[in-house]
């Protein structure tokens, strides 16, 4: 008969001290290979200790709720044939630490008695792999990392931890003179997932984790356009309600009578008409202003930008010569530079060149937006959901559906008269949708 | 006015500069290299790669000389000659291979490479000037700093006829019968030997007590012994003063004040380098400085957003290797990439006869910061390949931590352990222990067997001594 020792294991996260939440074995009971026989408690998870063999229990190591170092005797466990307390220099317990090494300071009672009974080990090579612990049983000798002193890790540890945006000196490290290996570091993150699910305890814990995503690739351009846009360009916003009970009519008549030779209208095309028709009274709305040269340029063309969302962010493409194209073509070339956009197929032509931008949100427009200018142009008209409301007309109450569009404008070049007179004239033709098709 | 823009513009095309040039490159960065003379920098033109070329030659020419006098292997030859002409040639042919190459590798990469003088206009934009053309304006997203160093000069003796640098020194048209080398650091010491063995009376001045003054005594003793045999006489804890009236001799003083002259038909000066601030508009950017060097930190950066400095500009150490690393992390980091300069080593060699390598911290470095250390050396005197090679001289020192053997620090002296520093740089960066190094089977009979047994050795169980 031998005794099998289970210290208190390291769970990481660089502390040197464990609670013991429950036995569920005492003195005397018979165990199997992987019964469980306490929970333990760090302050970020609760963890079982299933047994290794088979055998008795010979001594507990502590009560519940006291707090035991990390390293200390757990459980003794007596079983078949020799336990571990005889064959110390086979256990993976001390990895690398000779038997001349200084005691360890952060778990002393690892350090390992110099096996009594044990044989004379040949050669101080600790670092001989012993057998694959079988469950995390016994923590390797924990070293102590001092203030200030570099965690030890390979160049290529190093390199896969900060792509992991994880930093190491968090990260315990089971390897000789604690070196952080790949599966400390897997099992750091690992350990970070599980952490994050409400399985422990409760959902009402603090959550302490973090990411960092670098931004990359087509976000960071996005980010860029942004702040570009945001930087240079004083926004000048205005919201305005439209009746487009009269639109939707007319839409719902033309897919009807259309709809199945034509595909189908949504109200897009005939916003991209409604800006036509009104850039041709407002021809300095539909205009890039290079502000580095301070020129404004007014294009005759109408290159209509549509923003669009990807699976990759936000691309705006582009419509040419909205002027020249009836609602059908407007339809289909803006459902044909969605799906290019989207399948990232769209080639630089069609993602650039932009002289005026609509930004719809579809149903999720809500009710007001303050829309980013698409730099270097001058303004940007974002759609708002369509609802009906009631509204008085001629002292009464009816219900109508109503669509806000909220539009920004490059306020150094647009003075807010003539923003709110271009709006309104978008308004007027699209409450009275006739006026749409009279050229 | 010529004009272009691009994402990354690297100035200075030495290793620093072209390495990080490269990698952006591979990293699908619009990069633009603007280097006013030769691409590959001091290291390629007028360092370490001419300097080893005329160590060799140096080498191999004494080897001869030395066998004229008969020798100990049996083998013997007339009286050998050198056409230093030719080993120059010889020498440039090297270096135009190895700038070619990397103007190759540079082209394969698709970076931009403008000849030229830059000169900085703000952080994001920067004109170069060339003789004979208008002058070009490039406009970038990040500016990255590779402007290197340069040899000091010292001001009572500045350079030009007799006094020259370590770059005329590597082009000789003759080899001077008396050469004065000022300064007895890694630069002075390289040529120096390389000099008295091509036949040069070579003398040697130091302002220290010690030759290499940046190592420990015992690293440079071998060292010492070796220049004694090579007739090169060390002047040590004396101060040039400048040369005499006839500009045939250089007055020094020694620590008692006592002044004396040595006849000198050249005097090379290699009292350390500088790093080139200066000239290119560095001042318009109001970047903070470190010193002499600009101030960066783990990554890098400058104090001025998206501009970036790395290599000898930077600090210490001035090594080729360093500012290679830091390159490729600047270009690394520029396309996304979450990275730091965070080496646990950087290896420094010194090419003298014997060689010198130190890597990580030697044992009086350690107690300094207080780890408590062990060390252990091994003898080549007791290592077969070292005796085989007719180098018993020198020895493999090991410094680890003494509560868990963590290596911190290898130094080696020796014929050829230049090569050694791979392995040394590698068992630190890994975090290898001396059971580690130990328990690695060494090849036999190699010199690399010293490292295993050092290790060994401070383990308390050395087996060949």
């Amino acid at each position: 008969m031998g005794i099998h020792v289970i210290k208190m294991p390291d769970i990481g996260e660089g502390i040197a001290e464990v609670e013991l939440v429950m036995w569920h074995v005492k003195v005397g009971d018979a165990v199997t290979e992987d019964m469980i026989l306490a929970d333990v408690m760090t302050d970020k998870a609760t963890i079982e200790i299933p047994s290794p063999v088979h055998g008795t229990v010979a001594m507990l190591g502590g009560a519940a709720g006291q707090v035991m170092a990390v390293g200390a005797d757990l459980i003794h466990i007596e079983v078949e044939g020799e336990g571990n307390l005889k064959a110390q220099a086979a256990k993976p317990a001390a990895p690398a630490q000779p038997v001349a090494a200084a005691p360890v300071p952060a778990a002393p009672l690892v350090a390992q008695p110099a096996s009594p009974a044990a044989k004379p080990v040949p050669a101080p090579a600790a670092v001989s792999p012993a057998a694959p612990p079988a469950a995390p049983v016994a923590g390797p000798a924990r070293v102590a990392r001092g203030p200030g002193e570099r965690p030890l890790a390979s160049p290529a540890i190093r390199k896969r931890a900060w792509d992991m945006g994880v930093e190491l000196q968090f990260v315990h490290g089971s390897g000789p003179a604690g070196r952080i290996l790949l599966s400390d570091l897997e099992a750091y993150v690992a350990r970070g997932q599980q952490g994050a699910s409400p399985a422990a305890a409760s959902g009402y814990r603090e959550n302490h984790g973090e990411q960092a995503i670098p931004l990359i690739g087509l976000r960071r351009k996005i980010a860029q356009k942004m702040q570009e846009s945001k930087r240079r360009i004083p926004h000048f916003s205005y919201v305005e309600e439209i009746d487009v009970t009269e639109l939707e009519n007319l839409r719902a008549r033309l897919n009807e009578e259309w709809g199945r030779e034509r595909g189908k209208l949504t109200v897009l095309p005939l916003l991209a008409r409604a800006l036509v028709v009104a850039l041709r009274q407002f021809p300095q709305m539909n205009a890039r202003f290079d502000d580095d040269a301070g020129v404004v340029t007014q294009y005759g063309a109408v290159h209509l930008g549509v923003a669009t969302q990807t699976d990759a962010g936000l691309m705006v493409s582009v419509m040419r010569h909205a002027e020249a194209r009836d609602l059908w073509s407007c339809a289909s070339e803006i459902g044909r530079l969605a799906d290019a956009a989207r399948t990232g197929k769209a080639t630089r032509d069609e993602l650039s060149g932009s002289t005026i931008t609509i930004s719809s949100l579809g149903a999720l427009g809500g009710i007001v937006t303050t829309p980013v200018i698409n730099h270097p142009e001058v303004a940007i008209i974002g759609v708002n959901k369509i609802v009906e409301r009631p509204m008085v007309r001629q002292g009464g109450l009816v219900v109508r559906k109503m669509m806000n569009l909220s539009s920004s404008f490059d306020h150094r070049v647009v003075d807010g008269m003539h923003a709110a007179q271009f709006v309104q004239a978008i308004r007027a033709l699209l409450e009275c949708p006739a006026m749409l098709f009279v050229e | 006015m010529n004009q272009h823009t691009t994402t990354l513009l690297v100035v200075g095309g030495g290793p620093g500069g072209y390495i990080a040039a490269i990698r952006a490159g591979q990293l699908g960065i619009p990069t633009t290299l603007v280097e006013a003379g030769e691409l590959g920098g001091t290291c390629l033109n007028v360092g370490c790669i001419p300097s080893k070329a005329l160590i060799h030659a140096a080498e191999e020419f004494e080897k001869a000389s030395h066998f004229a006098s008969g020798s100990a292997l049996g083998i013997s030859v007339q009286a050998p000659r050198i056409d230093i002409g030719q080993t120059v040639l010889w020498k440039d042919g090297i270096v135009a291979r190895l700038t070619g190459g990397v103007a190759a590798l540079l082209k394969r990469s698709g970076v931009r490479v403008v000849k030229g003088w830059a000169n900085i206009v703000d952080g994001k934009t920067v004109e170069v000037i060339r003789d004979g053309e208008s002058p070009q304006r490039i406009g970038c997203e990040h500016l990255l700093l590779a402007t290197g160093s340069h040899a000091t000069e010292l001001p009572f003796m500045p350079f030009g006829g007799p006094v020259i640098s370590a770059t005329e020194a590597l082009s000789p048209k003759t080899v001077p019968g008396k050469l004065v080398v000022v300064g007895a650091g890694y630069i002075g010491l390289e040529l120096g030997i390389a000099y008295a063995k091509l036949g040069a009376q070579v003398h040697v001045v130091e302002a220290q007590e010690r030759i290499l003054p940046a190592y420990d005594a015992d690293l440079t003793r071998p060292v010492a012994i070796a220049l004694k045999g090579l007739d090169i006489e060390t002047h040590l804890g004396c101060s040039v003063l400048g040369l005499d009236e006839g500009g045939g001799a250089v007055r020094i003083r020694n620590a008692a004040g006592e002044e004396s002259s040595l006849n000198a038909d050249q005097v090379l000066v290699a009292v350390g380098r500088r790093p080139s601030t200066r000239g290119f508009g560095l001042e318009k950017l109001r970047i903070d400085m470190d010193g002499h060097f600009i101030k960066v930190d783990d990554q890098c950066r400058t104090s001025m957003r998206d501009v970036w400095a790395i290599g000898d500009v930077t600090g210490e150490p001035m090594l080729a290797h360093r500012a290679m690393a830091q390159g490729e992390m600047v270009a690394e980091i520029i396309s996304g990439k979450r990275r730091h300069f965070s080496p646990a080593a950087i290896a420094a060699v010194c090419f003298t006869d014997p060689e010198v390598v130190v890597v990580g911290a030697t044992p009086q470095a350690a107690r300094a910061q207080g780890i408590d250390c062990i060390d252990a050396m091994f003898p080549f005197a007791a290592n077969g390949r070292a005796m085989s090679l007719e180098s018993k001289d020198g020895f493999v020192r090991v410094v680890a931590r003494r509560d868990n053997h963590l290596i911190v620090g290898w130094q080696a002296v020796g014929k050829a352990v230049s090569e050694l520093s791979a392995a040394f740089a590698q068992s630190i960066e890994m975090g290898a222990t001396l059971e580690d190094v130990g328990g690695t089977i060494h090849a036999h009979p190699t010199l690399g067997e010293a490292i295993q047994e050092a290790a060994l050795r401070a383990l308390g169980h050395a087996l060949h001594i």
